[in-house]
């Protein structure tokens, strides 16, 4: 068992890393009082960018890991661009969040692979290399947690773990923090205090997709090596982390890494025989089953910010 | 009729849209529409072909607008239509009985699967007040990874493990006198049976209690429920009617225009119904409308691609640039207010000159 575990744990982290991001993009658009159910079109526009860019830079210059680094900041400003998009729909229009939201989904998921049918005719962008996994040298000697949690690691794992502690310390030890999180509450008070709700909100939808395109590239430049139109419903997996870990930074890298651990459990199953005595369909629904579980254990108790998915109308009271 | 004028203009905002992302990728946006409706309507043969490809479209918006009445988003349409799809195959490919009568059980067995799927997210709404959003999209991949294993334990096809076997002629909804009408298209009886859904969907909504209590719980919960009106049960049934209507069009997916059912994919039909239900404001006839509206985008663009270098993606995103319109509505209310204001601020300006003159 305890082998298994060490056998799986690197691959679950870097699938966990992609929803991670992402559910944390989403904690700051729903802290700030914005649904955001676009997660997966931004992440599948992220994917595009970064795929798109990486594919150009290393016919420029092959075997430079530069190009993948400028492939997640083109990621990064592409999702900003998109998410704007959304912003736009629910802040001053005060249009349905999730119509919006589902918007966005369908409209990246069709225009990118129209605009990469354009360039490829198949519709898939492959790079030729991405990010190499290494052991940290020292930690991974570390007895038990070396092997679980310092080999074959990626630096875009060491970067978002890096960006989820300044998260922390933003949403929770900052002015920007509180007022953000003000907003997603009571956005009349924080108006009356003098926050201004559209800016904060604007700001919180604009960091969900930076974090979400950033979340679709580093699936290119990790596991997955190709853009292929779609990233597998991990836009959606981010939702249901977000509201599984209850709204907060460390709820969801618990709730990310379950679903990490789960599916990549689910993914191996067949080639380790101690879990394939399990019938793989079970694996396979078992996270989804867990959320839904999950979702009714906390529906007594459900932090869920108290004004997102409300427009904000200044004169109403 | 105002929600029917946003629609026609959401729907022309589209289709610019799609005229410049043709321009933009260097292709000619006039070329391109003028093959992308031919290979929709220009013989008879592929009318039918839009009319079926419009069919499932209509269900899965027919499902998703009914769960909008009453106030709930349905964005599992797609695992409803898959699991409906997978009982009436089960069902095709398990009984052998005279077509009719078979043909009745499969469309029941469709209504059951995608009704089955549907009531859990309605009793977690209903109960615990679990957002239906969220479990509708857990039950979507719970639906995709059950079709994924039973298919090739149960019905694995002949040639490919990632299809089920081939339906027998008495239990698909193809008949010849439909298919020689339409000049071999793959019309079916499936379109019938989405007319009659439309029928009952107007019928229900409009002209029945049950109707009522739905609109009443979609339009203000507390204050139905305030008027005596089951809330949670009405939020129940309503999700099973959605599911049940989504699981039809799996039945007219899966028997009708294809003949077996495949796994690996949700089908993007789906998530079409929300986009058809929003364009066609949640009423039924919107709904017919937009679907096969719908329809002749995508089954005109296979054509278009084989005739210029388009991808046929074109037909997607002008669908999904029509629902972001649709979504901004108040936009183009705007629009048109600023329009109409401008136009009688003109005339009363022209009169009084006129009246100058005199």
């Amino acid at each position: 068992m305890w082998t298994t575990i060490v056998q799986i744990m690197p691959y679950a982290i870097v699938f966990t890393i992609p929803l991670l991001i992402t559910a944390l993009g989403a904690l700051f658009s729903e802290r700030s009082g914005i649904v955001n159910i676009g997660l997966e079109g931004l992440m599948v526009v992220g994917a595009f960018a970064g795929a798109f860019v990486i594919f150009k830079f290393q016919e420029l210059w092959p075997h430079n890991v530069a190009a993948l680094w400028l492939g997640l900041l083109a990621a990064m400003l592409v999702g900003v661009l998109f998410s704007l998009l959304h912003a736009f729909a629910s802040i001053n229009l005060s249009a349905n969040q999730i119509i919006s939201g589902t918007a966005i989904n369908m409209i990246a998921g069709a225009i990118t692979v129209f605009l990469a049918r354009n360039m490829t005719g198949s519709g898939n962008i492959r790079i030729t290399s991405g990010f190499s996994r290494y052991d940290v040298p020292l930690f991974s000697e570390i007895p038990i947690i070396g092997k679980l949690l310092f080999t074959g690691t990626y630096d875009t794992t060491w970067l978002i773990l890096l960006i989820v502690a300044v998260s922390t310390i933003v949403l929770y030890k900052t002015p920007f923090g509180l007022r953000l999180r003000a907003c997603g509450e009571h956005p009349h008070a924080a108006e009356a205090a003098g926050i201004n709700v559209k800016k904060m909100r604007y700001m919180g939808v604009m960091i969900s997709g930076a974090f979400a395109g950033l979340g679709g590239a580093i699936i290119i430049v990790t596991f997955a090596g190709e853009f292929t139109g779609s990233v597998s419903g991990l836009g959606f997996l981010a939702l249901a982390s977000l509201i599984f870990g209850q709204w907060k930074p460390l709820g969801i890298l618990a709730a990310t890494l379950f679903f990490g651990f789960a599916s990549t459990v689910a993914n191996v199953s067949q080639v380790i025989p101690s879990l394939a005595v399990f019938p793989p369909v079970i694996l396979k629904v078992f996270p989804y089953v867990v959320t839904l579980l999950a979702l009714i254990v906390f529906s007594k108790s459900s932090r869920a910010p108290q004004a997102a998915g409300e427009p904000f109308d200044s004169g109403k009271r | 009729m105002r929600s029917g004028v946003i629609s026609l203009i959401a729907v022309l905002f589209g289709l610019l849209a799609g005229a410049v992302l043709m321009a933009v990728t260097g292709h000619s946006p006039i070329t391109g529409y003028m093959y992308l409706f031919e290979g929709g309507l220009k013989s008879p043969e592929r009318i039918g072909d839009t009319l079926a490809t419009a069919t499932p479209l209509i269900f899965t918006g027919l499902s998703v607008a009914f769960a909008f009445r009453t106030g709930l988003f349905n964005i599992g349409a797609a695992g409803q239509m898959l699991l409906g799809g997978f009982l009436a195959s089960a069902v095709g490919l398990s009984l052998d009985l005279p077509k009719p009568l078979l043909l009745l059980v499969m469309i029941i067995a469709g209504f059951v699967g995608g009704a089955l799927w549907a009531v859990v997210p309605g009793i977690l709404k209903a109960k615990y007040n679990v957002h239906e959003v969220v479990s509708t999209i857990m039950m979507n991949w719970i639906a995709y990874w059950t079709v994924y294993y039973a298919v090739p334990a149960y019905f694995k096809g002949e040639f490919l493990e990632t299809e089920s076997k081939l339906l027998p002629e008495a239990a698909t909804l193809n008949v010849p006198f439909l298919s020689e009408m339409f000049g071999g298209s793959y019309i079916n009886l499936g379109l019938f049976l989405a007319v009659i859904a439309v029928i009952v969907f107007a019928f229900i909504i409009n002209r029945t209690t049950l109707g009522y209590e739905l609109k009443a719980v979609g339009l203000n919960r507390h204050s139905a429920e305030y008027a005596g009106i089951a809330v949670n049960r009405s939020i129940v049934l309503s999700m099973v009617i959605a599911g049940g209507l989504a699981g039809l069009g799996g039945v007219a997916q899966y028997a009708g225009n294809a003949a077996n059912i495949q796994i690996g994919i949700l089908p993007s039909q789906g998530f079409d119904g929300i986009a058809v239900a929003l364009l066609g404001a949640n009423t039924p006839v919107g709904v017919l409308l937009s679907a096969l509206f719908f329809g002749l985008l995508y089954s005109g663009r296979g054509f278009m691609n084989a005739m210029t270098e388009i991808p046929p993606e074109i037909a997607n995103s002008i669908i999904a640039i029509i629902i972001y319109f649709a979504a901004t509505s108040i936009l183009i209310e705007r629009l048109v207010r600023w329009l109409i204001r401008r136009r009688s601020s003109g005339a009363s300006a022209r009169s009084s000159a006129e009246r100058k003159v005199d």
